[in-house]
């Protein structure tokens, strides 16, 4: 049953409808537009990093996708379809702290939530819903925190739950808004494997980075977002300082330009590499 | 100037007498004061983890308007004309604190603040002005008067009585509660602690607000008669928030406001006695006493601990801090 589920979603997928498609997008917080004339199709299979200055709409961007923000203007597509009727194949990371971790729920508490996309009304997770979502601790490492409360685990254990939730979503559009934000450098390591891993699964990421040092590392896609989509397209052809500086303006310290030109140094290596294969 | 403070305490006249001798008063205001406190705490636990308790403030405010209307309109007391005017004014509370809160730099504390004691005057001036033609009795609109409930119509079943229509009808809503929370317990809950997530499920976060917002109204109108509006209040947060400081899992934590609220009525009924005094006074001050005894004393959260815990391992903890910091 669950076999032939799956296969069914990896038919209708292999139609190649753009897990992302996002036409003269704009979307205003009282009137003042945050993004602007979004025009964005995300091929499948991509990892996608955000990136853009404070307030640029990053996470607005993602809100707009999942409905959460009423549209102005133009038209979102998650498979071919409006975000409601996909909703089951459309994943979430929220920020961190955009949640109460005082809550009186336990890790598993919070993963088994990304199950209930499945059940529909009145249904509660069943014992294979529960083993689903602590095979998804598991495989953050986190199985041996699954009974404790969320405020007793530190900022990189919220986030491996928080991932281990959009895990037992079992979709195939991600959505992440920072989930590398507070997180230590081994939780870090720990997310990133994860995200290829689902990558390699055929899965589309859409992860909102603030980190211009290791965003060229981590994602194969760049989306540069300034309120308008200053470019998108692959890393190595849109990771550069024009767009950069178009991007953020005259807002790039110079730490960030630093680490910039180290990056583009290695892209250009990189490259280069490729051109002498 | 009385002579003693307190009144002398009789065991027997508090504690026995009222079970002996009036025991079919007894049962029904403290039955009453049960499920008036737990279909408040059940509903409140929510509230409190939506940051919305001043909201419930705000609606068990707004209802004097309502129900004062309601009654103007139809002359009448029944039930659920009062339940439609009070319906009414929750919605129209919280549409308005929305609207002020979206349109103006008013933060939504103050937007509170200005719907819910405006929508209140309203209601205060309505029933002095009407007071000739207004059966609401504003003492007992207030203060509630839990003390009459034996003294109300009998729901009559099959021939037989089965108790005062206020405990029959808040029975119903208690049960009504229940089921809901059963229901859409997992709604609730995701809802609760992740609005984006739940969108991102396609569970609707706005329509479960404003159920719950609704069904909020439908408790804090049944309920006021007994404790009266502004002790309403006092059962939608203490059950939830003592319970809150004693367990880490939210259905503990629904079960054992239930708990709490049968204490809150079956103390607060004999500190009532004994002091011949209001009864949801004395059940509020039994769950103020309650509360501060767990907040002093809870086994794990409580200050008690924090102060014992800190004094003992001041040395390791500050070491260990010191470690997390080289680590990071």
């Amino acid at each position: 049953m669950q076999e032939a589920k799956t296969q069914s979603i990896a038919k209708s997928s292999a139609k190649s409808l753009p897990p992302l498609e996002i036409h003269d997008l704009t979307v205003a917080y009282s009137k003042r537009p945050v993004l602007y004339g979004i025009d964005l199709e995300v091929p499948q299979g991509s990892m996608v990093g955000v990136v853009g200055p404070n307030g640029a709409g990053k996470s607005t961007l993602i809100k707009a996708i999942m409905g959460l923000l009423p549209v102005a203007s133009g038209w979102i597509k998650v498979f071919g379809k409006p975000f409601q009727t996909s909703v089951t194949r459309v994943g979430y990371v929220p920020q961190r702290e955009s949640v109460d971790w005082d809550f009186p729920v336990n890790a598993l508490d919070v993963v088994l939530m990304g199950r209930y996309g499945r059940l529909g009304p009145l249904r509660r997770p069943s014992k294979s819903d529960k083993e689903i979502a602590m095979a998804c601790l598991e495989k953050v490492n986190m199985h041996a925190y699954a009974k404790r409360q969320i405020s007793n685990l530190s900022g990189g254990q919220q986030q491996r739950v928080f991932l281990a939730r959009a895990l037992a979503q079992e979709s195939d559009l991600y959505l992440m808004d920072e989930p590398f934000v507070g997180v230590d450098a081994a939780t870090e390591a720990a997310i990133i494997e994860i995200l290829r891993e689902l990558q390699s699964q055929g899965k589309t990421l859409i992860v909102v980075h603030h980190d211009l040092t290791t965003a060229p590392d981590y994602f194969d896609r760049i989306l540069l977002l300034n309120m308008r989509v200053t470019a998108f397209g692959l890393t190595k052809e849109v990771f550069n300082f024009e767009n950069l500086q178009t991007a953020y303006g005259g807002r790039l310290s110079i730490l960030s330009e630093v680490a910039l030109s180290r990056a583009q140094k290695k892209l250009e290596g990189d490259t280069h590499e490729n051109i002498s294969e | 100037m009385r002579e003693n403070f307190l009144p002398a305490f009789d065991f027997h006249r508090t504690f026995v007498e009222p079970w002996s001798a009036y025991f079919d008063n007894t049962i029904w205001i403290v039955v009453m004061g049960f499920l008036v406190a737990a279909t408040c705490g059940l509903i409140g636990c929510f509230i409190i983890l939506r940051r919305m308790a001043l909201v419930g403030d705000a609606i068990s405010h707004s209802l004097l308007p309502g129900i004062t209307l309601a009654f103007l309109l139809t002359q009448s007391r029944d039930t659920l004309p009062m339940m439609i005017g009070a319906i009414a004014a929750g919605v129209v509370t919280v549409a308005l604190i929305e609207a002020i809160r979206q349109s103006s730099r008013i933060k939504p504390d103050a937007a509170i603040g200005i719907v819910f004691s405006s929508l209140f005057a309203i209601g205060v001036v309505l029933i002095s002005v009407f007071a000739d033609s207004v059966d609401l009795d504003a003492e007992c609109v207030l203060y509630g008067e839990i003390g009459w409930i034996p003294l109300e119509d009998q729901v009559v079943l099959g021939g037989h009585e089965i108790g005062p229509l206020p405990v029959i009808r808040m029975a119903a809503i208690a049960i009504i509660a229940i089921g809901l929370l059963l229901a859409f317990y997992k709604e609730l809950l995701v809802t609760s602690f992740d609005a984006g997530l739940a969108a991102s499920l396609g569970i609707n976060p706005g329509r479960f607000q404003y159920g719950l917002t609704l069904f909020l109204s439908v408790v804090i109108v049944s309920s006021f008669e007994s404790v009266g509006v502004i002790l309403v209040i006092a059962m939608l947060i203490f059950p939830g928030a003592t319970a809150m400081l004693l367990t880490d899992r939210l259905p503990r934590t629904l079960w054992l406001s239930a708990l709490f609220s049968a204490l809150y009525a079956v103390l607060g009924f004999h500190l009532a006695t004994w002091l011949d005094a209001s009864i949801a006074g004395g059940m509020s001050v039994v769950a103020g006493a309650v509360f501060t005894l767990v907040w002093i004393f809870a086994p794990r959260r409580g200050l008690l601990m924090k102060y014992v815990f800190k004094s003992h391992t001041n040395v390791g903890s500050s070491q260990s801090s010191q470690a997390e910091m080289t680590a990071s």
